[in-house]
């Protein structure tokens, strides 16, 4: 039901960014969604990539500020209301998102997100039968 | 410490840094005497008369630039206005009123105190009656001095001193502003090689070496004070005989003087090694912002353990307090990633100092 993301700390200076995607290039990650969040000081980039661990040992070894996170990635289809309805669900168990953020692929769409309660959260998609993308179907996306 | 009881004195002070390094100086009745007079003497060089005004805008308390001053201008029959640091527009707004005509600021200070005048449409020529300001406790340069004397329409003089020595007083400009006269009657003055402690032939820069002549509570023997400077040959044009040292050339270790606070990298370094979250890759930019003298510090995370905004913000907060707290200047934190800072190799720099002086 979750997967790892990577998170990589971004200064607030040129180049960075592309610096940081250049060394995942390098070494054929894919990089299936990417988020950048920031301060005026500094930026955090979130990322979901075909091979996570792999991604993160590459970026460790380049002296790169990462660390891998679990969210959750919940596939609804694109029509109008069901990202509401998913997220719903949710609000109504008392769970508390802490960010969140979707991309699309062909017809779906896959609602990343990061929660303080796994527990409830498994629980809610359990009983709502949500479709959860799992880490080896990334690749297949 | 006090070669006398210490019954017998009546006041100590401490210096700036306020962590292992601080320093304790005690004093008596008499020590306190002299060095009113001292101040006095160094007011009255530089045109500051018992009809003058004087604004003493430095920090009272353990800081000697408050009390010492204040002392100084009374003996000397000045009325003083002991307005202390802070809040510019306070310090214009009684500069108007009671029509300060001598200051006690630091240059970096003087600077920022003539922006807001402009930004308020006060032009100092016509709406204020300054024209004598003493400037010391941070090092600045020549060029920051003049500016200093043109945005004000002041004559700006460099005022020397060390809470060791008591403070504000050991050696001061006079008209002349070639050279600071240090009181040969209050303390022997050396220069040395600080590598081969030998003394060093005047005009040659080396460590200043001070000895007390008349204190009582605290005489201190050779005390190196690790600023570099050199005696002046010659003789001065104003006629007084006592021996003139150079403008402050820097230190002999890694001391930073900012805002008239000294502090050394060991401190920032302390606090930063509490915090398990950061490396132990840091850099101190001393910089100019906006004419004021800033600190930044910039600091590695170890790893990278939160994406939550929240912790890394209340991270960079607590640190940044806890510096406040021990360093009584509040530096500018700036968390980078891990590698992103030079990688230091043998003796590592770990301060830069940017800071313009016009």
């Amino acid at each position: 039901m979750t997967i790892n993301q990577i998170f990589v700390f971004l200064e607030n200076k040129y180049g960075k960014l592309n610096e940081v995607l250049g060394v995942l290039a390098k070494e054929q990650i894919r990089i299936i969604a990417a988020t950048v969040a920031d301060t005026t000081e500094f930026g955090i980039l979130r990322l979901i990539v075909s091979n996570p661990q792999q991604a993160f040992r590459i970026l460790k070894e380049n002296q790169i500020s990462a660390n891998l996170t679990e969210v959750l990635t919940i596939c609804t289809d694109s029509a109008a209301g069901s990202f509401a309805r998913t997220l719903s669900y949710f609000t109504q168990a008392g769970i508390n998102i802490e960010y969140m953020y979707c991309f699309s692929v062909t017809a779906k769409s896959i609602l990343v997100i990061r929660t303080n309660n796994y527990e409830a959260a498994r629980e809610v998609i359990r009983r709502q039968n949500l479709d959860c993308v799992s880490e080896s179907n990334l690749m297949n996306l | 410490m006090a070669a006398i009881p210490i019954r017998d004195c009546v006041r100590l002070h401490s210096s700036s840094g306020t962590t292992g390094n601080s320093t304790v100086v005690l004093h008596s009745a008499k020590d306190l005497e002299a060095w009113a007079n001292q101040v006095a003497r160094c007011m009255y060089m530089v045109g500051i008369r018992d009809t003058d005004i004087f604004q003493n805008t430095s920090r009272y308390g353990m800081f000697t630039g408050g009390l010492g001053f204040q002392y100084g201008a009374e003996r000397l029959g000045a009325l003083t206005v002991p307005t202390a640091a802070g809040n510019t527009k306070r310090q214009i707004k009684f500069i108007r009123d009671f029509g300060t005509t001598c200051l006690h600021i630091i240059p970096s200070y003087a600077t920022r105190l003539a922006e807001v005048m402009q930004e308020e449409g006060i032009d100092p020529r016509k709406d204020t009656q300054l024209k004598i300001i003493c400037i010391g406790a941070e090092p600045h340069l020549e060029e920051q001095r003049k500016r200093i004397e043109q945005l004000l329409d002041v004559k700006a003089y460099n005022c020397f001193g060390m809470s060791e020595m008591n403070g504000p007083g050991v050696a001061f400009e006079c008209t002349e502003q070639n050279g600071l006269h240090i009181w040969e009657d209050y303390v022997l003055v050396e220069v040395i090689d600080p590598d081969t402690l030998e003394p060093v032939p005047d005009g040659e820069i080396g460590e200043l070496v001070l000895t007390t002549l008349n204190r009582e509570a605290m005489p201190l023997i050779r005390y190196r004070t690790r600023d570099l400077t050199c005696i002046l040959t010659g003789e001065c044009a104003c006629g007084r005989t006592h021996k003139r040292i150079s403008r402050f050339q820097g230190r002999s270790d890694d001391m930073i003087i900012l805002k008239g606070v000294n502090l050394f990298p060991i401190q920032v370094e302390k606090i930063l090694m509490n915090f398990k979250e950061l490396g132990s890759n840091y850099l101190i930019t001393l910089e100019t912002i906006n004419n004021n003298d800033e600190m930044l510090i910039e600091v590695e995370l170890s790893e990278l353990f939160t994406d939550d905004f929240g912790v890394l913000q209340r991270l960079e907060k607590e640190i940044t307090r806890q510096l406040k707290d021990k360093l009584l200047v509040t530096p500018r934190l700036k968390l980078v990633g891990k590698g992103s800072l030079p990688v230091q190799e043998g003796k590592a720099v770990r301060v830069k100092d940017r800071r313009t002086f016009n």
